[in-house]
């Protein structure tokens, strides 16, 4: 188990280190001025971009800027936004916790429903609860996140008024106790979080359908059913068991739909993450908080996958003794 | 009957599935006959007077916070879509069996470092490193965004492929057609590719609505196609600004969007119940 998990770790840390090198390489080598990146700067004069190119070393041969990035990013540091003058790990320090909420509680929510819809639907195949299901699965496996959350916020922020439309934070109740400002921001997660995990839970609950269905045609469903089992002993011990591990890799590969889900999402919903620092860093060419971004991401999905790969062969033996 | 009818009868006799296909059809017939009988979707006949109007007799769908009218620029927007949607697909899965078939082929140094490098791709961030790709091009035209999808999609069509000729490799039928002198490009045509050519149709036809969800958000972020050429994405994103007022204008597009897509997962999905019939 050890060394499956050794093994993993070092694809992980590999597969880091590729995101970091790719995505240096193509920002920095695209045409284009970084530091004309924004209105006020497109009347600055050359002497000034030649100034500001050569505070943040981008006159240097692209190897010398290369190495001095990755020395950096070893002591831990990611340099300076181009943009906003600060710190990206103190931008990043700030965003992705905001991220990793409306991630973490969209991925929670989707595996749940996902998995009870699919298991349902499998147990009672071909059924009409089956068929009605399937259809409303297959209608939100195929809505643009983006459109969903439009449609949301205009029903329940602006027709029904029942939740609120944008942020993070209501600013009248900054001084309230800590309780109040829970609940407020558990109020505005709801839109956006809905949102990311009505389509997400479509998606696992196609797969843990086809998988359970499958499961359910095996020899081991036939024994515990001879065994005079009762149905729901074998759905929920026997069959769910072997339809599991699919979908725990299914949700550790999930983790690149929530980050591409948020960059549309939060700029909807105006929820001041991880998503909408890449938006505005990639539209101002603000190289180092783009592969800071990258990297955080390439860590995040990485990390999906080890978790998963881990799981999983803790659920099954068969999978440790591969290789 | 050979496989290959088996199959087509199997899908014909899914209903599900010949409505998505017929849907399918539609949607090409529409967009290609649309301009025909609706406005210009690029004119703007009265800037002043249409200025985001409600559905009418004149405006089936409304007009946008341009004038311009929705129902002939939702038509127009098929085109970017479907033409994405599909062509990227084909693509990807032509590089994707090119790179599983040579990994599956080539001796085992040539395939460890092909898929490693497929597990490393498959690691990386699509959406980020689309963002920066198409953020950094000032006008992108359809067929750009086609090949950067695919370039960035073929990764997973790569591993089933191989997969599939690492164990035909081994087949009966391929080691007697070696043994009696059939090599090189003669057996992949004619003894390996009818083999790995069903899960690939069925992969590609999965993806294509993928690539065009992932093509309308694109267009949303205001990357990808750029207005004024209408696609549903950017279209999405006009209605975004006035959507209290004239939802009318992100409706149309997004439910054109779900209607497409539902229209190629049905047909997806019937494929691969027809090529794989083991459970349904």
């Amino acid at each position: 188990m050890l060394g499956f998990a050794a093994r993993r770790l070092a694809f992980a840390v590999a597969s880091v280190a590729a995101v970091v090198v790719i995505t240096f390489l193509l920002v920095h080598a695209a045409p284009g001025e970084p530091m004309l990146g924004t209105a006020d700067r497109t009347f600055a004069s050359p002497d000034v971009i030649a100034r500001q190119r050569a505070l943040f070393g981008l006159d240097r041969p692209l190897p010398v800027q290369f190495i001095r990035y990755a020395g950096n990013l070893v002591r831990g540091e990611l340099g300076t936004s181009f943009v906003l003058h600060r710190p990206v790990s103190s931008i990043l320090a700030e965003a992705l916790p905001h991220t990793l909420l409306l991630g973490g509680t969209a991925l929670v929510a989707s595996l749940l429903l996902g998995l009870a819809v699919g298991a349902l639907q499998a147990a009672r195949h071909r059924s009409r609860t089956d068929t009605l299901l399937g259809a409303a699965t297959l209608v939100f496996y195929s809505v643009p996140v983006f459109w969903l959350g439009l449609m949301l916020l205009l029903v329940f922020g602006e027709q029904l008024h029942w939740l609120p439309v944008s942020g993070m934070r209501s600013a009248a109740l900054e001084d309230g106790s800590a309780l109040a400002r829970a609940l407020d921001v558990a109020r505005h997660l709801v839109l956006p979080a809905a949102s990311l995990a009505l389509v997400q839970a479509a998606a696992f609950a196609r797969f843990q359908r086809s998988a359970l269905v499958e499961s359910l045609a095996g020899e081991h469903i036939r024994a515990a059913r001879a065994k005079g089992l009762p149905e729901r002993t074998v759905l929920l011990k026997h069959a769910l068991r072997g339809a599991l591990a699919p979908t725990i890799t299914l949700a550790g590969l999930s983790v690149p739909y929530f980050l591409a889900g948020s960059v549309l999402v939060e700029s909807i919903f105006g929820w001041p993450g991880l998503g909408r620092v890449a938006y505005d860093a990639i539209f101002a060419r603000d190289y180092n908080v783009i592969t800071a971004v990258a990297l955080v991401s390439g860590v995040l999905v990485a990390a999906g996958n080890l978790l998963a790969d881990v799981a999983v062969a803790l659920a099954d033996p068969r999978v440790r003794l591969e290789r | 009957m050979s496989p290959w009818r088996a199959a087509a009868r199997r899908f014909g006799r899914n209903r599900a599935a010949v409505v998505g296909a017929a849907l399918v059809g539609a949607l090409v017939l529409a967009s290609l006959l649309g301009p025909l009988v609706t406005p210009d979707p690029l004119a703007q006949p009265d800037p002043v007077r249409l200025q985001d109007r409600p559905p009418s007799a004149a405006h089936l769908f409304g007009t946008d916070p341009y004038s311009r009218d929705v129902l002939s620029r939702t038509l127009s927007g098929a085109r970017v879509s479907l033409v994405v949607g599909v062509g990227a697909a084909l693509l990807a899965v032509t590089l994707g069996a090119g790179v599983g078939l040579v990994a599956g082929l080539a001796g085992r140094r040539t395939d460890q470092l092909l898929m490693r490098g497929v597990d490393v791709a498959l690691a990386l961030p699509r959406i980020i490193l689309l963002l920066a790709v198409f953020a950094v091009w000032e006008r992108v035209p359809p067929v750009a965004v086609l090949c950067v999808i695919a370039a960035t999609g073929w990764f997973q069509t790569s591993r089933i492929v191989r997969a599939a000729v690492l164990s035909l490799r081994e087949a009966d039928f391929v080691v007697a057609a070696r043994a009696l002198g059939a090599g090189g490009a003669g057996l992949v045509r004619r003894h390996l590719l009818p083999h790995v050519a069903a899960p690939v149709i069925v992969s590609a036809s999965l993806d294509v609505g993928n690539i065009i969800l992932l093509e309308a958000g694109l267009s949303y972020l205001g990357l990808g196609v750029r207005p004024p050429t209408p696609t549903w994405g950017n279209m999405i994103m006009d209605g975004k600004d006035v959507l209290f007022s004239a939802p009318w204008v992100a409706l149309a597009p997004g439910c054109a969007l779900v209607l497409t897509v539902v229209a190629f997962n049905l047909a997806g999905d019937g494929l691969r119940d027809a090529f794989d019939p083991k459970v349904a």
